[in-house]
């Protein structure tokens, strides 16, 4: 079977440049959105437009199951209670929430304890910890990455075992599409009784996920790389540590009790929830969630596992090209460089030719820096994209390098 | 020939060439016509902040007269730096510093350009003037 989901993604049907058909794959950066989440949004506001756990009419309970509902399927996408899923603005939200709620939870305590983290880390899993050890005296700790692009898993093993308090890893590199053994990582963790958690920012769009298998106390993840609207994320908190930590922000809907001399707060998730939620937000990602089941995932996996090894196949053609991390099948994304040429040029004269990449330093300077590069030229495939995609990719990706010379 | 004078004919140059690949090709050309940036200037004191490649800019007051050398690590920025020696180098700082700063919808490049790189060509023309603005307050 072969899925041609493409028909269901209005924005993939128009061009630019004048006539160039768009060929999208900078899909790690925010993939496009199916109808069924443009229409969840639309209908929300056509029939249902209220603010959720305010009022007690009937759009208000209507909004209010809406969003609560998709809560549960998020839950049920991640193998986890709908307690234990908080709605935050972005996955960038989630982390600074766990890192401002850890420091409000553990404070002084954190003082010369390590916060773990990885050299192939986002920065927005990077810099709301160095904040957090600013602040407390905690040391930020770095596991090192191999050559191949994968972690060193003894250095993470040495890293976790001394001293640790918490460690936070994603599940799969946005530069390099390496995926991390979180399991692992975390089992460490409990053992030595770290705190763990996981950035599944780019790994929940291609993988099934069960939080009770990878054994982490949170994990994070936006919508809008999952085919869901933006300013929507997810955190996921095992339910015995979000009744431990402190509230992030403060204000209506996270409480239980106001008076001027004393409020108690709301039991998770609405403790971590201050204000009126992303209740369109919420709704989209749950109809996103909701499409991605409604699709077979295994299929999809392998359709963009093969639209990717084509992609490289062609890349590997070219001499002057290196793969980095490695030439084997990088799950959906692709990270390259190209002897002599400026991945800027490329992805310049690519765009002129309708083809949709990304290049730079992706939010991963660090990793950059270790690397030896400036940046890359990446290219990540989603569900829509077919292997008529990947031969658009690479004739534009030739004619770009013979006008370099 | 003024600052716009020179402007305008490149732009004319450019639209004369009305397919991207014809346009681009002579974008990179310029590029590699610039000549060699000296390597004691290759240094951070000579980078231009907020290009998303690295740009040098090197300035040179010569008798009153301002000379710019300048290098980019990609070939399509080294020729819109190309481009804007063209128009900049070899001019008074008076001149510059009374010109209009537009340059880059003065060349209709901005349709043709990621707006990032539109963004690299106004931090490049905003050293230009900056480095005109300082030469033109110095005292004879
Ligand atoms: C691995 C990873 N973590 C975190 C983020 C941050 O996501 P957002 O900017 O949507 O909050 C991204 C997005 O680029 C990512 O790829």
């Amino acid at each position: 079977m072969i899925y041609d989901l493409r028909s269901q993604f209005p924005i993939l049907q128009r061009h630019v440049h004048g006539d160039k058909p768009l060929v999208y794959l900078d899909n790690a950066a925010t993939t496009q959105k199916p109808k069924a989440v443009l229409d969840a949004i639309a209908d929300f506001y056509v029939t249902s437009n209220a603010n959720a756990h305010r009022g007690g009419h009937a759009l208000g309970a209507e909004a209010t199951a809406l969003y609560e509902s998709a809560r549960g399927t998020i839950g049920r996408f991640l193998n986890a209670a709908p307690e234990s899923v908080v709605f935050t603005h972005g996955a960038t939200e989630a982390l600074n929430l766990l890192a401002t709620s850890i420091e409000r939870t553990y404070g002084a305590s954190l003082r010369g304890k390590s916060i773990v983290i990885s050299e192939m880390e986002h920065h927005a899993n990077i810099v709301p910890w160095q904040v957090l050890c600013e602040r407390t005296g905690a040391l930020l700790k770095v596991i090192r990455i191999c050559d191949d692009g994968s972690l060193d898993m003894q250095h993470a093993q040495e890293l976790i075992a001394h001293n640790c308090a918490v460690v936070s890893i994603a599940h799969m590199s946005n530069v390099l599409g390496t995926i991390n053994d979180v399991e692992t990582i975390c089992t460490w963790a409990r053992e030595h009784g770290a705190h763990s958690i996981v950035d599944g920012c780019q790994f929940v769009v291609h993988n099934q996920v069960s939080v009770d298998n990878i054994g982490c106390d949170a994990y994070v993840f936006g919508g809008h790389k999952v085919y869901g609207p933006f300013g929507i994320g997810v955190l996921y908190g095992r339910p015995e540590w979000l009744t431990v930590l402190e509230p992030y922000q403060a204000g209506g809907a996270m409480i239980d009790n106001v008076t001027f001399e004393k409020t108690t707060y709301a039991e998770p998730p609405l403790r971590f929830e201050a204000g009126t939620p992303n209740i369109e937000g919420a709704i989209g990602l749950g109809a996103a969630i909701n499409w991605l089941s409604s699709i077979d995932r295994k299929t999809v996996a392998d359709q963009e596992t093969s639209v990717t090894e084509a992609m490289i196949d062609g890349l590997l053609q070219h001499d002057r090209v290196r793969v980095i991390g490695g030439d084997y099948a990088r799950n959906g994304i692709i990270s390259i460089v190209v002897d002599g040429i400026h991945a800027n040029d490329l992805g310049t004269l690519m765009d002129e030719q309708g083809v949709a990449v990304r290049t730079g330093h992706h939010c991963a300077m660090p990793l950059m820096r270790r690397l030896g590069l400036q940046g890359t030229l990446r290219a990540s495939v989603a569900a829509y994209n077919s292997i008529d995609d990947a031969h658009r990719f690479l004739d534009a990706f030739s004619r770009s390098c013979r006008m370099l010379g | 020939m003024t600052i716009i004078e020179t402007i305008e004919q490149l732009a004319a140059k450019l639209a004369g060439l009305p397919d991207w690949e014809d346009r681009y090709t002579e974008i990179i050309a310029m590029g590699k016509g610039l000549p060699l940036y000296p390597e004691e200037f290759r240094s951070d004191q000579f980078k231009v902040k907020g290009c998303q490649s690295q740009v040098w800019l090197h300035p040179r007051n010569e008798a009153g007269v301002l000379h710019f050398d300048a290098d980019s690590d990609a070939l399509i920025v080294k020729g819109l730096v190309a481009l804007l020696m063209n128009v900049y180098s070899g001019r008074t700082p008076a001149e510059i510093v009374a010109s209009n700063d537009d340059i880059a919808k003065e060349l209709s490049l901005e349709q043709h350009l990621s707006p990032n790189r539109a963004n690299g060509l106004a931090s490049m023309i905003k050293q230009i003037r900056l480095y005109a603005l300082a030469y033109s307050l110095l005292k004879p």
